[in-house]
Protein backbone atom coordinates (compact mmCIF):
# COMPACT_ATOMS: atom_id res chain seq x y z
CA UNK A 1 0.00 0.00 0.00
CA UNK A 2 1.27 3.08 -1.17
CA UNK A 3 1.62 6.69 1.50
CA UNK A 4 -0.74 8.16 -0.18
CA UNK A 5 -3.53 5.38 -0.02
CA UNK A 6 -2.02 5.53 3.61
CA UNK A 7 -2.70 8.92 4.15
CA UNK A 8 -5.89 8.79 2.23
CA UNK A 9 -7.48 6.44 4.26
CA UNK A 10 -6.54 7.61 7.30
CA UNK A 11 -7.60 11.66 6.60
CA UNK A 12 -11.14 9.77 5.97
CA UNK A 13 -11.46 7.49 9.03
CA UNK A 14 -10.46 11.20 11.02
CA UNK A 15 -12.76 13.16 8.94
CA UNK A 16 -15.77 10.40 9.63
CA UNK A 17 -14.85 9.97 13.29
CA UNK A 18 -14.70 13.77 13.72
CA UNK A 19 -18.49 14.45 12.29
CA UNK A 20 -19.48 11.38 14.43
CA UNK A 21 -17.83 12.92 17.38
CA UNK A 22 -19.66 16.60 16.21
CA UNK A 23 -23.02 14.39 16.08
CA UNK A 24 -22.80 13.11 19.56
CA UNK A 25 -21.49 16.72 21.50
CA UNK A 26 -24.68 18.13 19.33
CA UNK A 27 -26.91 15.36 20.93
CA UNK A 28 -25.51 15.78 24.53
CA UNK A 29 -25.35 19.86 24.24
CA UNK A 30 -28.73 20.94 22.17
CA UNK A 31 -31.49 21.59 24.99
CA UNK A 32 -34.20 19.77 23.32
CA UNK A 33 -36.01 17.26 21.65
CA UNK A 34 -36.63 18.42 17.92
CA UNK A 35 -33.11 20.13 18.21
CA UNK A 36 -30.96 17.15 19.23
CA UNK A 37 -32.77 15.28 16.25
CA UNK A 38 -30.62 17.34 13.87
CA UNK A 39 -27.03 16.06 15.39
CA UNK A 40 -27.28 12.19 15.09
CA UNK A 41 -29.10 12.13 11.22
CA UNK A 42 -26.74 14.56 10.16
CA UNK A 43 -22.90 14.10 11.22
CA UNK A 44 -23.74 10.59 11.35
CA UNK A 45 -24.47 10.17 7.69
CA UNK A 46 -21.32 12.27 6.86
CA UNK A 47 -19.46 10.42 9.22
CA UNK A 48 -20.30 7.19 8.43
CA UNK A 49 -19.78 8.03 4.66
CA UNK A 50 -16.53 9.10 5.39
CA UNK A 51 -15.37 5.72 7.26
CA UNK A 52 -17.42 3.62 4.98
CA UNK A 53 -15.29 5.33 1.63
CA UNK A 54 -11.96 4.47 3.88
CA UNK A 55 -13.11 1.05 4.29
CA UNK A 56 -13.63 1.00 0.21
CA UNK A 57 -10.58 3.21 -0.71
CA UNK A 58 -8.39 0.55 1.75
CA UNK A 59 -9.73 -2.91 0.26
CA UNK A 60 -9.42 -1.81 -2.85
CA UNK A 61 -5.98 -0.93 -2.76
CA UNK A 62 -4.76 -4.07 -0.71
CA UNK A 63 -7.03 -6.38 -2.53
CA UNK A 64 -7.54 -7.14 -6.33
CA UNK A 65 -10.38 -5.45 -7.92
CA UNK A 66 -12.69 -2.84 -6.76
CA UNK A 67 -14.50 -3.24 -3.33
CA UNK A 68 -18.08 -1.61 -3.97
CA UNK A 69 -20.13 -2.99 -1.35
CA UNK A 70 -19.12 0.10 0.76
CA UNK A 71 -21.65 1.95 -1.55
CA UNK A 72 -24.25 -0.64 -1.33
CA UNK A 73 -23.72 0.79 2.84
CA UNK A 74 -23.64 4.52 1.88
CA UNK A 75 -26.75 4.34 -0.50
CA UNK A 76 -28.99 1.75 2.16
CA UNK A 77 -27.93 4.69 4.89
CA UNK A 78 -29.27 7.65 2.94
CA UNK A 79 -32.57 6.16 2.47
CA UNK A 80 -33.02 5.07 6.09
CA UNK A 81 -32.13 8.06 8.14
CA UNK A 82 -34.36 10.30 6.52
CA UNK A 83 -37.25 8.10 7.72
CA UNK A 84 -36.04 7.63 11.39
CA UNK A 85 -35.66 10.82 11.94
CA UNK A 86 -39.16 11.67 10.51
CA UNK A 87 -40.80 8.42 12.60
CA UNK A 88 -39.08 10.17 15.64
CA UNK A 89 -40.35 13.37 14.97
CA UNK A 90 -43.81 12.39 14.54
CA UNK A 91 -43.83 10.79 17.60
CA UNK A 92 -42.86 13.24 19.46
CA UNK A 93 -45.44 15.89 17.50
CA UNK A 94 -47.73 13.19 19.13
CA UNK A 95 -46.80 13.40 22.60
CA UNK A 96 -46.92 17.46 22.35
CA UNK A 97 -50.33 17.33 20.95
CA UNK A 98 -51.11 14.88 23.74
CA UNK A 99 -50.46 17.38 26.41
CA UNK A 100 -51.58 20.60 25.15
CA UNK A 101 -50.33 22.43 28.56
CA UNK A 102 -46.51 22.12 26.96
CA UNK A 103 -47.30 21.99 23.71
CA UNK A 104 -46.95 26.18 23.09
CA UNK A 105 -43.93 26.51 24.97
CA UNK A 106 -41.97 23.60 23.86
CA UNK A 107 -43.04 24.13 20.21
CA UNK A 108 -42.36 27.80 20.18
CA UNK A 109 -38.51 27.85 21.82
CA UNK B 1 -44.97 -8.71 -24.26
CA UNK B 2 -41.72 -6.93 -22.60
CA UNK B 3 -43.95 -4.70 -20.49
CA UNK B 4 -45.73 -7.30 -18.65
CA UNK B 5 -42.17 -9.42 -17.90
CA UNK B 6 -40.61 -6.35 -17.37
CA UNK B 7 -42.45 -4.04 -15.12
CA UNK B 8 -39.87 -1.40 -13.99
CA UNK B 9 -37.06 -1.29 -16.39
CA UNK B 10 -35.26 0.74 -13.60
CA UNK B 11 -36.32 -1.02 -10.63
CA UNK B 12 -34.63 -4.56 -12.42
CA UNK B 13 -31.42 -2.41 -13.71
CA UNK B 14 -31.20 -0.88 -9.93
CA UNK B 15 -31.46 -4.50 -8.34
CA UNK B 16 -29.20 -5.98 -10.27
CA UNK B 17 -26.10 -4.02 -9.94
CA UNK B 18 -27.31 -3.57 -6.19
CA UNK B 19 -26.67 -7.39 -6.20
CA UNK B 20 -23.70 -7.29 -7.99
CA UNK B 21 -22.08 -4.90 -5.68
CA UNK B 22 -23.57 -6.34 -2.75
CA UNK B 23 -21.22 -9.98 -3.62
CA UNK B 24 -18.95 -7.55 -4.39
CA UNK B 25 -17.71 -9.61 -7.51
CA UNK B 26 -18.19 -10.25 -11.36
CA UNK B 27 -18.28 -13.82 -12.00
CA UNK B 28 -21.15 -15.37 -14.18
CA UNK B 29 -22.72 -17.10 -11.03
CA UNK B 30 -23.41 -13.70 -9.46
CA UNK B 31 -24.50 -12.13 -12.45
CA UNK B 32 -26.92 -15.02 -13.50
CA UNK B 33 -28.62 -14.91 -9.96
CA UNK B 34 -28.78 -11.36 -9.93
CA UNK B 35 -30.36 -11.70 -13.43
CA UNK B 36 -32.90 -13.65 -11.91
CA UNK B 37 -33.90 -11.70 -8.80
CA UNK B 38 -34.06 -8.42 -11.12
CA UNK B 39 -36.28 -10.43 -13.08
CA UNK B 40 -38.60 -11.93 -10.05
CA UNK B 41 -38.37 -9.43 -7.68
CA UNK B 42 -40.52 -6.20 -9.49
CA UNK B 43 -43.06 -8.78 -10.54
CA UNK B 44 -43.63 -9.87 -6.87
CA UNK B 45 -43.76 -6.34 -5.02
CA UNK B 46 -45.57 -4.85 -8.03
CA UNK B 47 -48.87 -4.52 -6.33
CA UNK B 48 -47.23 -2.98 -3.45
CA UNK B 49 -45.46 -0.60 -5.59
CA UNK B 50 -47.62 2.63 -6.17
CA UNK B 51 -47.98 4.34 -9.58
CA UNK B 52 -45.27 6.85 -9.49
CA UNK B 53 -44.43 9.62 -12.09
CA UNK B 54 -41.80 8.31 -14.49
CA UNK B 55 -37.99 9.52 -14.34
CA UNK B 56 -37.87 11.73 -17.38
CA UNK B 57 -34.42 13.62 -17.29
CA UNK B 58 -32.13 10.60 -15.84
CA UNK B 59 -28.93 13.34 -16.70
CA UNK B 60 -30.35 16.30 -14.66
CA UNK B 61 -31.07 13.64 -11.67
CA UNK B 62 -27.33 12.40 -11.72
CA UNK B 63 -26.31 16.33 -11.45
CA UNK B 64 -29.31 17.27 -9.06
CA UNK B 65 -27.88 14.35 -7.07
CA UNK B 66 -24.17 15.62 -7.00
CA UNK B 67 -25.44 18.46 -5.93
CA UNK B 68 -27.34 17.75 -3.05
CA UNK B 69 -24.09 15.82 -2.05
CA UNK B 70 -22.21 18.67 -2.08
CA UNK B 71 -24.55 20.67 0.00
CA UNK B 72 -24.59 17.62 3.14
CA UNK B 73 -21.14 17.88 3.31
CA UNK B 74 -21.20 22.15 3.07
CA UNK B 75 -23.81 21.98 5.38
CA UNK B 76 -22.83 19.22 7.68
CA UNK B 77 -19.65 21.89 8.56
CA UNK B 78 -21.62 24.66 9.37
CA UNK B 79 -24.40 22.72 11.73
CA UNK B 80 -21.18 21.57 13.06
CA UNK B 81 -19.62 24.61 13.98
CA UNK B 82 -23.08 25.78 15.52
CA UNK B 83 -23.37 22.87 17.40
CA UNK B 84 -19.78 23.42 19.31
CA UNK B 85 -20.23 27.13 19.39
CA UNK B 86 -22.58 28.95 21.71
CA UNK B 87 -26.37 27.67 21.61
CA UNK B 88 -28.11 30.44 23.02
CA UNK B 89 -27.91 32.15 19.73
CA UNK B 90 -29.17 29.24 17.98
CA UNK B 91 -33.17 30.21 16.87
CA UNK B 92 -34.65 26.70 15.82
CA UNK B 93 -37.90 26.83 14.54
CA UNK B 94 -40.83 25.49 12.81
CA UNK B 95 -41.21 25.92 9.52
CA UNK B 96 -43.92 25.48 6.73
CA UNK B 97 -43.24 25.04 3.18
CA UNK B 98 -46.20 25.40 1.17
CA UNK B 99 -45.70 22.45 -1.72
CA UNK B 100 -46.34 22.32 -5.34
CA UNK B 101 -45.96 19.11 -5.91
CA UNK B 102 -48.95 16.69 -5.97
CA UNK B 103 -47.51 13.38 -5.94
CA UNK B 104 -46.89 11.35 -2.89
CA UNK B 105 -43.38 9.86 -4.41
CA UNK B 106 -42.38 13.08 -5.63
CA UNK B 107 -42.76 14.69 -1.81
CA UNK B 108 -41.03 11.81 -0.14
CA UNK B 109 -38.12 12.22 -2.02
CA UNK B 110 -38.18 16.05 -1.17
CA UNK B 111 -39.14 15.52 2.30
CA UNK B 112 -36.24 13.13 2.69
CA UNK B 113 -33.64 15.53 1.21
CA UNK B 114 -34.71 17.56 3.37
CA UNK B 115 -34.31 15.89 6.48
CA UNK B 116 -30.56 14.69 5.03
CA UNK B 117 -29.54 18.10 3.81
CA UNK B 118 -28.37 19.51 7.79
CA UNK B 119 -29.88 21.78 9.83
CA UNK B 120 -33.86 20.98 8.54
CA UNK B 121 -35.63 18.14 9.39
CA UNK B 122 -38.66 17.19 7.64
CA UNK B 123 -41.36 16.49 10.15
CA UNK B 124 -44.83 16.32 8.29
CA UNK B 125 -46.39 15.65 5.00
CA UNK B 126 -49.77 17.53 5.42
CA UNK B 127 -51.29 15.72 1.74
CA UNK B 128 -54.39 17.56 2.46
CA UNK B 129 -53.11 20.95 2.10
CA UNK B 130 -49.68 20.25 0.55
CA UNK B 131 -47.77 21.70 3.17
CA UNK B 132 -44.22 20.26 4.44
CA UNK B 133 -43.50 20.82 7.91
CA UNK B 134 -39.76 21.32 8.53
CA UNK B 135 -37.90 21.89 11.67
CA UNK B 136 -34.63 24.33 11.45
CA UNK B 137 -31.90 24.62 13.57
CA UNK B 138 -31.33 27.81 12.57
CA UNK B 139 -33.54 29.92 11.12
CA UNK B 140 -33.55 33.77 11.89
CA UNK B 141 -35.63 33.92 8.58
CA UNK B 142 -38.29 31.81 7.67
CA UNK B 143 -38.79 33.22 4.25
CA UNK B 144 -35.16 32.74 3.22
CA UNK B 145 -35.35 29.15 4.55
CA UNK B 146 -38.65 28.32 2.31
CA UNK B 147 -37.30 29.89 -0.31
CA UNK B 148 -34.35 27.82 -0.30
CA UNK B 149 -36.13 24.77 -0.45
CA UNK B 150 -38.50 25.57 -3.32
CA UNK B 151 -35.77 26.63 -5.53
CA UNK B 152 -33.42 24.42 -4.85
CA UNK B 153 -34.73 21.47 -3.92
CA UNK B 154 -38.34 21.28 -5.15
CA UNK B 155 -38.47 22.89 -8.59
CA UNK B 156 -35.17 20.64 -9.97
CA UNK B 157 -37.16 17.54 -8.53
CA UNK B 158 -40.67 18.40 -10.81
CA UNK B 159 -38.70 18.84 -13.70
CA UNK B 160 -36.51 15.23 -13.44
CA UNK B 161 -40.14 14.20 -12.95
CA UNK B 162 -41.84 16.23 -15.07
CA UNK B 163 -44.77 16.69 -12.39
Amino acid sequence: MSAFIEIMVSALILLGSAFALLGSIGLARLPDFFTRLHGPTKATTLGVGAMVLASAVYFTATQPGFSLHEIAVMVFLFITAPVSAHLLAKAALHRLSARPDTHASELGK
Amino acid sequence: MIRRLIPRPLLSITLFILWVVLNNEVSIATMMLGFLLALTMPLVVRPFWPDGPRLVRPGMAFSFALRVLTDIVVANWSVSRRVVGPIRNLSPAFVEVPLDVRDPFVATILASIVSLTPGTVSIDVDQNHWVLKVHALDAPDHEALVHQIKWRYEKPIREIFAC
